[in-house]
């Protein structure tokens, strides 16, 4: 592979706003991704993940700010000026061009000499080597996404963007070019920046996630800290299932509050509440509650007087709907991994969990806030 | 399919049945009749108009020799207006395809209107244009590009513009169809892998727009070679193309021998041109 890039560094977007006429796409954005990490931008269609990715190309300008790659402010250059490569959604593969071809096509416009052998690793990086006479269309869409990835890769780009590169796959290779990006990641050391709806496919790959809604970050942080202390009810709600109840903070003990839901006390960690005043949602993830039947011993917090509500086996867990004394529907994901007879409805059970699992948003949040938005809907155009 | 029952094996050649009958009235018949005319020659002593079949191959040969200078004329004038029409038609459709935003559809009808008029009057209408009394002549003679004698009209100058006006949006439509068939991702991958906007022009967007720039060549070259209005109307005696001499020797002369043989030529000519061109451009894998 040819020699690495001569601007590299960590990529900086400082304030960076973009609006379409009274749009705005992206808002004050600052964010900085260390030289040679895995990053993520997550978000659900619309959230200015895309327009940010395109700004980092060169294909849109900023209306504001300033975007950095180590030392230089790239904000204004061409793209075909930047030391950054991009995996587009559905590939962009240049259909009059046989594979190899394809691969050479950025070698070739900067007048790189030893062309062949450089698209040979490529291809045989992806292991695709067989197909470099064909044409794009004769590929399948997983061959083709490799080679879109080759065709960024041999340019030893200081950044490498994907733009949902994996959105038009079926599942099941989705799930194995997840692997793959990863492992080809840690091979040729790039900074990767990966642009997906898709909060498994970005906890899977990524080392560090940025969280995205209508043009800003809501969290910033690798996928155990967003999951286990997500900061917004978005977050919250958007990686994964949250149940989020309504409380109140009524005291303290030591290092913890003590919270009153729905009449019931319940203890917090300080350190994990996000809230400004009294007024609080306590979240608790579905995998983190235990059910039991009244009269059964259990340590930790307590919520008393359930009813269940609704059943589904899916294997690995079972999923309890289970509905508590003030109305509200709670969420439950139990693992099949022991003895006990699973519930049937409409049986009254506790239900418990670690204090230490708790967090807690600010009470004046929008409660459904990232729920409604569907994470495998394809999407085709995200500005 | 199968199940349906549509795919009975007689019903394709039933739905063939219309075009082939109307093919086989309208063109295979005319073209023999055409051809078993152009080997007759004239019965002694008959009326004007009057041949009978004498299998004379050389009705070819003389027709051929006696108008070489109007098949050279007609092929001529033809690749100079498709090149012209070219020209204009590229940045046209491009501009339509990716620059017209909201408009695209009013100018694709503005390229088109010109056919809600006859050809005719079209045509007739650049000789106006043309004229002295038209725009184009005074301002080129205030610009000393030509001198104060020189006239446009009755001019080879004029057949061509003529010509390349008429067949312009045969040119237009299929260069359009093919450069708004072009994803722009594959522009802004050649952008984000080093081509600047030349570069991608020549090694993207010129390329997958090939099929359009075969497809109007011909539809404008085709049509030009045999064209015999522009000349009629717009030409003078000394840029006569070989459709005014296979008119004039069909229904003025009544030479209909060598009026035959005479389109017999034209088509194999064009025919071989065509082939030979589409084999070089070798846009056939684009399709």
């Amino acid at each position: 592979m040819s020699e690495k890039s001569s601007i590299q560094g960590d990529l900086r977007l400082t304030n960076v706003t973009k609006s379409y006429g009274d749009f705005t796409a992206v808002n004050d954005l600052s964010l900085t991704i260390p030289e040679g990490s895995f990053f993520a931008l997550l978000g659900p269609s619309g959230c200015g993940k895309t327009t940010t990715l395109r700004m980092v190309a060169g294909l849109e300008e900023p209306t504001q700010g300033t975007i950095s790659l180590g030392s230089t402010d790239i904000t204004y250059t061409k793209p075909y000026q930047r030391p950054i490569n991009t995996v587009f959604q559905n590939y962009a593969l240049f259909p009059h061009l046989t594979i190899f071809e394809n691969i050479a096509f950025g070698l070739r416009r900067r007048g790189i000499k030893d062309v062949k052998e450089q698209v040979e690793k490529a291809l045989e990086l992806v292991e695709l080597s067989h197909l470099s006479a064909r044409k794009p269309t004769q590929l399948s869409g997983g061959q083709q996404q490799r080679i879109a990835l080759a065709r960024a890769i041999v340019n030893r780009p200081a950044l490498l963007l994907l733009d949902e590169p994996l959105g038009a796959l079926d599942l099941k290779l989705r799930r194995q070019m997840q692997i793959e990006l990863k492992w080809i990641q840690k091979e040729v050391g790039l900074t990767f920046v990966h642009v997906t709806h898709d909060q498994e496919e970005a906890m899977t790959m990524a080392d560090t996630i940025a969280v995205m809604n209508e043009g800003e970050i809501e969290q910033l942080g690798s996928p155990a800290d967003l999951y286990d202390n997500p900061k917004t009810a978005f977050v919250a709600n958007f990686l994964g299932q949250s149940n989020l109840i309504k409380g109140t903070i009524t005291g303290n003990d030591g290092d913890n509050h003590i919270v009153d839901l729905f009449g019931q006390k319940i203890s917090l960690a300080k350190n994990r509440s996000h809230a400004v005043d009294n007024s609080i949602f306590a979240g608790i993830r579905p995998e983190k509650f235990r059910i039991s039947r009244l009269a059964t011993p259990f340590s930790g917090n307590v919520l008393s007087g359930g009813k269940i509500e609704d059943v589904s086996y899916i294997g690995v867990s079972t999923q309890y709907q289970v509905l508590m004394p003030w109305g509200q529907e709670l969420m439950v994901f139990e693992q099949n991994d022991d003895a006990v007879a699973p519930f049937s409805v409409g049986e009254d059970v506790n239900i418990s969990w670690e204090a230490g699992f708790t967090f807690a948003l600010r009470g004046d949040e929008d409660a459904e806030a990232g729920t409604e938005v569907n994470p495998e809907e394809i999407i085709e155009d995200d500005e | 399919m199968s199940k349906s029952g549509i795919s009975r094996p007689g019903t394709p050649y039933l739905l063939l049945l219309p075009g082939v009958a109307f093919l086989f009235t309208f063109f295979l018949w005319p073209i023999a009749n055409l051809a078993q005319t152009s080997t007759q020659t004239p019965v002694a002593g008959g009326d004007t108009g009057e041949y009978e079949q004498s299998l004379r191959w050389q009705n070819y040969i003389d027709a051929f020799l006696e108008n070489k200078e109007q098949f050279g004329r007609s092929f001529l004038y033809a690749a100079i207006a498709t090149v012209a029409a070219l020209a204009i038609a590229y940045p046209l459709a491009y501009a339509i395809a990716f620059k017209a935003g909201k408009y695209k559809n009013v100018l694709l009808v503005l390229v088109v209107a010109p056919f809600f008029t006859s050809f005719l009057l079209r045509t007739i209408a650049w000789k106006q244009i043309l004229g002295e009394q038209g725009f184009v002549v005074p301002l080129l003679r205030d610009l000393h590009i030509i001198a104060p004698s020189t006239t446009l009209t009755s001019s080879a100058f004029a057949v061509v513009s003529g010509m390349t006006y008429n067949f312009l949006p045969f040119m237009t439509l299929p260069i359009y169809a093919s450069i708004d068939r072009i994803d722009p991702r594959t522009l802004e991958a050649s952008g984000d892998l080093y081509a600047n906007g030349l570069t991608t022009f020549r090694k993207v967007t010129l390329p997958l727009s090939m099929p359009g720039v075969v497809a109007g060549t011909l539809l404008t070259f085709i049509p030009a070679a045999g064209d015999y209005v522009n000349a009629a109307i717009l030409g003078s005696p000394q840029t006569k193309m070989i459709g005014n001499v296979i008119e004039s020797r069909f229904f003025k002369i009544v030479d209909y021998p060598t009026a035959a043989a005479l389109s017999f030529t034209l088509m194999a000519a064009i025919l071989i041109l065509v082939t030979v061109y589409i084999r070089k451009a070798g846009t056939d894998e684009l399709v």
